[in-house]
């Protein structure tokens, strides 16, 4: 292998383990506060491995939407339900921890047989190719061919401001 | 680096969101959750967007930046309902919400 592949692999390795790290301490986390972290460290590294599959722009807005905004909102919903600060032991339903693990197990078995059947011999990503004008790319096609889900999406952002609005104000 | 890789780690980060969804108590854990699970999907759209270079990148990217608006939107529209349960029932401990069980 060359040694941009080797670099790859590695960096590829690194941002795969910060993300099955961050995730499995979101799910186990003893503490509300801690998990929204380790949520945001998932989220970053995620960010990150779009940088490293060269999908610049959809890091950027992961960055900006997901870290900025989404995270945000979710320690507000902490702070607003009164979470208990600190480390409390009655966060997870104890009782179905196993049929939890077992559900994500089997899930991680099917998929992962079925894409292993398909894709295991798919050749290496050839992501050294710099993409000219991908953000162009983006811009136009969400005005051409997405046009449709990208009015939509607008709808929708309308409608869920103003039912959040109306849900979340006193009376 | 393999397309493999790429899609089974989308898959276990999937199936990590799956375990936090059922175990998790907290109203918002479980919002937490979803989002990894989210997450998951849009890793797997940019890989296979990264796998098709030619053909299907522009569209995964596009797609990508969809999930992510409506993943913004939900989780908005989710924190207004568990402030609501909040306000009339003190307690957004998910097994503790049960009036409408048989």
């Amino acid at each position: 292998m060359s040694d941009q592949q080797v670099a790859q692999l590695v960096i590829f390795g690194v941002i795969a383990g910060v993300i099955i790290f961050g995730g499995v301490r979101v799910v186990t986390a003893q503490n509300v506060v801690r998990a929204a972290l380790y949520l945001v460290l998932t989220l970053a590294a995620t960010a990150a491995l779009f940088v490293l599959l060269l999908a610049e722009f959809v890091a950027v807005v992961q960055v900006l939407v997901y870290v900025g905004a989404v995270v945000v909102l979710l320690l507000f919903g902490i702070m607003l339900t009164r979470a208990p600060i600190g480390s409390t032991p009655d966060l997870d339903n104890k009782p179905y921890r196993m049929w939890g693990f077992l559900a994500g197990l089997v899930f991680f078995g099917v998929i992962g047989f079925v894409l292993w059947r398909h894709f295991a011999e798919a050749p290496a990503l050839v992501s050294s190719a710099p993409s000219a004008g991908s953000i162009e790319a983006i811009g136009r096609s969400l005005v051409t061919d997405w046009v449709v889900p990208f009015e939509a999406v607008s709808m929708l952002l309308l409608a869920a401001l103003i039912g959040a609005l109306a849900m979340a104000r006193k009376g | 680096m393999r397309l493999i890789s790429i899609l089974l780690l989308s898959t276990a980060l999937f199936s990590i969101g799956i375990y936090g969804v059922l175990v998790r108590r907290n109203a918002v854990l479980i919002l937490m959750s979803i989002e990894l699970m989210l997450n998951a999907v849009n890793i797997n759209l940019i890989g296979f967007g990264t796998w098709l270079r030619d053909t299907a990148f522009v569209n995964a990217q596009a797609f990508a930046l969809f999930v992510i608006a409506v993943a913004a939107v939900e989780a908005g529209i989710g924190i207004a309902i568990i402030i609501a349960i909040y306000r009339n029932r003190a307690s957004i401990a998910v097994d503790e919400l049960d009036s409408m069980r048989w």
